[in-house]
């Protein structure tokens, strides 16, 4: 960089003269290699980073949550609280229906069984002072497991008058309170527990009698509201599970012979090449839309009903259609024609070259590609939100015709609960619960790809 | 007989159509031994059993579409004449009502005699549908079955019939995509239509207040339904979120595809990917949860006044949602530019950097703008994120740390899954869904187009 | 030409590996200053990867690995204390296909200059694109069109264009793998009255697969046939009396 400014270059420079300004430029380019190397580097590394803050957050929030806090109690089954006559059996004379009638009728009358007072009375001998706390004392246990009494006592009647030890679910604050999920210096009148309350749990989680234990309520138990600490995924995963199924038995077919026929046996003109475009754009549309042509349609015109995971698993299908259009023709486009044209050498007609030849060598990137479909449409949850699915179902749906909710729908309507100190460790631990599913699927998909893994 | 049974009863009559074809097709062959088969006997098997089983699927689905009005209009007529009375509505309630009785669901209140005559009216009725249907099914499915195995001769290109009605099937499937997308269309912009009927589309696009109010205080007390602020606050979150992935997602693409070596490649880039497959609503809530207050608690230690929810929250998490999608687009794109292209600068001192910087990124351009593109139109379609970080407040503000609304949220909060489309409350969301429509698409079309040029360039 | 010149690169026992592949095995050579070398043999013979070792082009291909040593003006380009950016501006390199960057045609002449900070003014890199753009016979046909892209250009001028691109950095060796190969006769014959031009101030390594031309453009000849040397020697004397049986054969067409 010094004497060049007065000897201006004429025609090329002698090599000297210019391997010397090679050299001088030499220590900032690298420098600035350098810095523009570090900088990738940095930001692989600051996505890779994110990955991590997500999932730690979420399993660091959420695993706490899959252990609750429950009191073991010795239940007396009191004969003088349980007073109910036998269950009924069948007589001879008897229909179906009409025996069913009846145990429907005894069941209605268990239900009129105050089992609050089984708890209540066996929560007394481990509380010396609870009888001038009758109302706290009702609130120690969640409501929910007075309901799992009950079925023990319609499951087997002989268990009245007998004495059991459970372990029942305390109340959703309690939870908190002994997970430190509180602030346990508030005064009194923010806290969500009584003083009494407090000293009681405190005592009895001293004497073990409350214990961290691992819950199965997440997974068995519909949501609820009345008895938060029960709520449960089981209901929102049945409704996951129908969508699903009506995905794989409608997107999944539908979007393979949809393939075939453009890939396979389309003629090229404009109407294929609109078609394609279309299948793209389809692909690309906001899932929020499909929502709106699911409300419009689906229940405004086929008077379809709302909430029901059918119609969400109609919506699903058509969303995840292209996605699995979009697969399915790329693997059938990395088959060779050879293979086609060896078959139809053979005298194979074109549809038998297909389904006999070309298709089964698809197969696993058909099921890559319809598994990654699946996978998307379980996490989607605006356009469910739109066809009345975000709406509180307490029961376990028993056909896809029936109200229920869907595991991310039961994610959103958890997080917006106002007991915030219970639910968001509940909500991350349905995120776990979410994440591992789609987890799997996406692994099941990467094994198939590598497992039958062809170059041609 | 349910609708799942008769379609069990469908699957069970193709096998055994198929058999009997196969059976038949075989006797035939014995008998006309001089002459052969035009086809294999599998063959002349599903063609009996699809002639079986079409015909008489074709009626069911006929059926089950139309039999349900018909049915309601006969157990209207029959009602009292004082209920015939009623408005249309008030009509479809008590409908309703009679259904939910004839199932022996719960209703409301006692119910009254005619009510429960209706409804025991409307079950016989239903049997006798189903009776009809399942008898007029069945009697078709015999014809079907035995006129075609009547047809079975050495002649009948049965083949041809079979793999004809296969491909009618895949031409009817790759109708779908087609229907779906007319019926965005049309449905959207039969309710926007209607909601133009109550708010001038000039009040909508140009509005800058944004308050429908609710649908209980009705027509007379109507909101404002402007369109801006909700546009605004939808190009402010995609904005950061564009601000943040696409350095991000550029450098990573860069990184991987020209410096990092092959195991980091692999690990690193489907790592990466994870970041797209995870559910929206669980960025939403990490958003929520996490970066909010982080933001928040940030902006408070350098004396910035940050909200939880905001439009920079929802933007950043927006923005990391999208990495992976620039990165593994970008990644393609610029694997794409020939090796000549590298090679030719390489081979003239060229730093890999400066081949990078100056070479290969002008040659990938147009298709990283194309990547950008198609993710602005993710971003700006994205709706948990921002229904959960956003804050949800339609004011009209370029300030990134204030809540704003979207486009999208809107949309969810005006359609609370309430089926009633008739008041503008309601109808705003289809309005408002076709602007997103029309702005995605363009956004792809043009992103499409681009990608296609890019890729042919080079091909 | 005389052996009297001074030797401009030396190899000595190169071998190129591609994995667990030997594509080279041990070539030893000499090139002299400002003659015109050309490489010849069947395709896979070795020409070219030995050519791409000359400026280190090799490094940038995954799993390559080269032993040996080739020595430019008596340094080993292998050693670390010489810079690769320095040893590719020093030997410049032409490829098969003509790559123009996608860019105008000034851009793509003032490109390495640039780089290398070789022009401090406009009015000096002006000067270089010019003298650069008139030495590879270009410049009366681009002069008017000096900011329309350069991939607008026929083949046969693209090329020139890449050779006037590495001529703007003032490379003492210009390596030519297969440069006419893309391209029609007439072009081939400007290109190679080009070379002829060029040799002037340059050292010239041309790879090709036309013995005529070979014959045409270089001063010597060098046969390669499955990873190895076979013969090296004066143009005429490899064409006319070929010391080799393989040499021979293949000059006369019973393999290629």
């Amino acid at each position: 960089m010094t004497i060049i400014a007065e000897n201006p270059i004429k025609a090329v420079a002698a090599p000297s003269q210019v391997q010397q300004k090679v050299i001088d430029s030499l220590n900032r380019r690298h420098r600035k290699e350098n810095l523009f190397r570090r900088l990738g580097l940095t930001a692989v590394l600051i996505s890779l980073g994110l990955v991590a803050v997500l999932f730690i957050n979420i399993f660091s929030k959420g695993l706490p949550a899959f252990w609750q806090s429950a009191v073991t109690l010795d239940i007396y089954f009191d004969p003088q609280i349980i007073k109910i006559p036998p269950m009924p059996q069948q007589r001879d004379d008897e229909s179906d229906n009409d025996f069913r009638q009846r145990h429907i009728e005894w069941q209605t009358e268990i239900g009129f069984v105050n089992f609050n007072r089984l708890i209540t009375d066996s929560l007394q001998k481990v509380l010396p002072d609870a009888n001038k706390h009758r109302r706290d004392l009702a609130r120690v246990v969640t409501s929910g497991e007075r309901f799992a009494l009950r079925d023990m006592v319609v499951a087997d009647p002989s268990i009245i008058g007998q004495t059991r030890t459970l372990h029942l679910l305390t109340d959703a604050n309690i939870d908190v309170w002994l997970k430190g999920n509180i602030d346990r210096s508030l005064p009194d009148e923010q806290q969500q527990l009584s003083a009494k309350m407090r000293e009681w749990v405190d005592k009895l989680s001293a004497d073990g009698v409350i214990q961290n234990r691992f819950s199965l309520a997440l997974f068995m138990n519909p949501d609820s509201r009345s008895s938060l600490a029960s709520a449960g995924l089981a209901g929102a995963f049945m409704g996951s599970f129908y969508m699903m199924l009506v995905v794989i038995l409608l997107a999944v077919p539908m979007g393979v012979a949809a393939a075939i026929y453009l890939e396979e046996f389309a003629p090229r003109n404009k109407i294929t090449d609109l078609v394609e475009v279309n299948i793209n754009n389809l692909a690309a549309v906001p899932s929020i839309v499909f929502g709106l042509l699911g409300a419009s349609v689906l229940i405004g015109w086929f008077n379809l009903p709302m909430s029901a995971p059918i119609v969400g698993g109609l919506v699903l299908s058509l969303m995840t259609l292209p996605t699995v259009i979009i697969a399915t023709r790329s693997t059938l486009k990395a088959i060779p024609p050879s293979i086609r044209q060896a078959a139809l050498g053979l005298g194979a007609s074109k549809m038998q070259a297909i389904f006999h030849h070309v298709l089964p060598l698809a197969i696993p990137g058909i099921l890559t590609g319809a598994i990654l479909g699946v996978a998307q449409a379980l996490g989607e949850t605006a356009p469910l939100l739109l066809i009345g699915m975000k709406s509180f179902v307490a029961s376990i749906p028993a056909s896809p015709f029936e109200q229920a909710s869907a595991l991310p729908v039961q994610i959103y309507l958890w997080q917006g609960n106002e007991l915030r100190n219970f639910f968001e460790a509940r909500t991350s631990a349905a995120i776990i619960v979410l994440l591992l599913m789609m987890i799997s699927l996406n692994g099941l998909a990467i094994w198939l790809r590598k497992k039958y893994e062809k170059r041609w | 007989m349910s609708n799942l049974s008769l379609i069990v009863v469908l699957l069970v009559l193709l096998a055994l159509g198929y058999q009997l074809g196969m059976a038949r097709s075989r006797k035939v062959a014995t008998v006309n031994s001089d002459l052969r088969m035009h086809s294999r006997p599998h063959h002349y098997g599903m063609m009996v059993g699809l002639w079986a089983v079409l015909p008489a699927f074709f009626i069911l689905i006929l059926w089950l579409w139309l039999s349900p009005a018909i049915i309601n209009s006969m157990m209207l007529s029959q009602l009292p004449a004082t209920v015939l009375a009623l408005s249309a509505d008030e009509l479809r309630v008590v409908s309703q009502r009679i259904s939910n009785l004839a199932n022996n669901f719960g209703v409301v209140a006692d119910a009254a005699q005619w009510e429960l005559d209706a409804a025991e009216h409307l079950r016989i009725l239903k049997a006798n549908s189903a009776m009809v249907l399942t008898s007029l099914m069945a009697v078709i499915a015999a014809v079907g079955m035995l006129l075609s195995l009547l047809k079975i001769t050495p002649r009948l290109k049965a083949r041809h019939q079979v793999e004809r009605v296969v491909k009618a099937l895949l031409i009817l499937c790759s109708t779908v995509a087609i229907l779906t997308t007319i019926g965005i269309v049309l449905s959207m912009v039969g309710e926007t239509l209607k909601f133009f009927s109550y708010i001038p589309p000039s009040e909508f696009f140009f509005g800058t207040t944004w308050n429908p109010r609710f649908s209980t205080v009705g027509i007379g007390e109507q909101g404002s339904f402007g369109l801006v602020p909700l546009l605004a606050g939808t190009a402010l979150i995609a904005g950061i979120a564009m601000l943040v992935a696409i350095p991000l997602g550029l450098m990573v693409a860069i990184y991987l595809a020209e410096y990092a070596p092959v195991k980091l490649r692999n690990t690193a880039k489907p790592l990466i990917e994870v970041l797209a497959g995870i559910p929206t609503i669980v960025y939403g809530f990490f958003a929520l949860v996490t970066v909010g207050p982080f933001l928040r608690d940030l902006g408070a230690a350098i004396g910035l006044d940050i909200n939880a929810t905001s439009a920079l929250t929802a933007g950043v998490v927006m923005g990391i949602m999208i990495i992976p999608f620039i990165s593994s687009l970008s990644d393609d794109i610029i694997t794409q530019v020939p090796k000549s292209m590298r090679d030719g600068s390489l081979g003239l001192g060229a730093t890999k950097s400066e081949t990078i910087l100056k070479v290969v990124l002008p040659a990938a351009l147009p298709g990283i703008v194309g990547a950008v593109l198609l993710a602005a139109s993710r971003a700006i379609g994205e709706t948990m994120i921002v229904v959960l970080a956003a804050g949800n407040s339609p004011a009209l503000t370029a300030n990134p740390f204030e809540a704003v609304s979207t486009v999208t949220v809107t949309i969810v909060n005006q359609l609370t899954g309430d089926n009633d489309f008739s008041s503008p409350q309601s109808l705003v969301a289809f309005a408002l869904g076709l602007t997103l429509f029309v702005i995605t698409l363009l956004l792809n079309v043009i992103a499409l187009v681009i990608v296609r040029k890019y890729r042919e360039q080079y091909e | 030409m005389s052996n009297s010149a001074p030797v401009k690169i030396s190899a000595s026992d190169v071998k190129v590996f591609y994995g667990d592949n030997q594509a080279l095995h041990g070539i030893s050579m000499d090139v002299y200053q400002h003659e015109v070398i050309s490489f010849i043999g069947p395709s896979g013979c070795g020409k070219s990867t030995f050519l791409r070792c000359m400026n280190r082009m090799n490094d940038t291909i995954d799993q390559c690995r080269v032993t040996g040593s080739i020595l430019l003006d008596g340094r080993d380009i292998h050693e670390p204390a010489l810079d690769v950016v320095q040893l590719r501006a020093q030997v410049g390199m032409v490829f098969q296909k003509p790559n123009p960057f996608p860019k105008s045609i000034y851009e793509n002449i003032a490109y390495g200059p640039k780089l290398h900070g070789l022009a401090e003014r406009k009015a000096d890199l002006d000067d270089i694109v010019e003298s650069s753009l008139r030495r590879a016979g270009l410049w009366n046909e681009v002069k008017d069109r000096l900011d329309q892209p350069g991939t607008g250009l026929s083949g046969g001028q693209q090329q020139r264009l890449c050779i006037a691109r590495s001529i703007a950095v003032s490379p003492e060796v210009i390596l030519m793998d297969e440069p006419c190969s893309a391209l029609d006769p007439i072009a081939t014959s400007i290109i190679e009255e080009l070379i002829d031009e060029l040799k002037q101030n340059f050292t010239i390594v041309i790879v090709t697969h036309n013995m005529q031309q070979a014959a045409r453009v270089s001063d010597r000849t060098a046969f390669f046939h499955l990873g190895n040397l076979i013969e090296i020697g004066n143009t005429n004397d490899v064409f006319t009396n070929p010391q080799q049986k393989r040499t021979e054969d293949y000059i006369t067409g019973r393999y290629g």
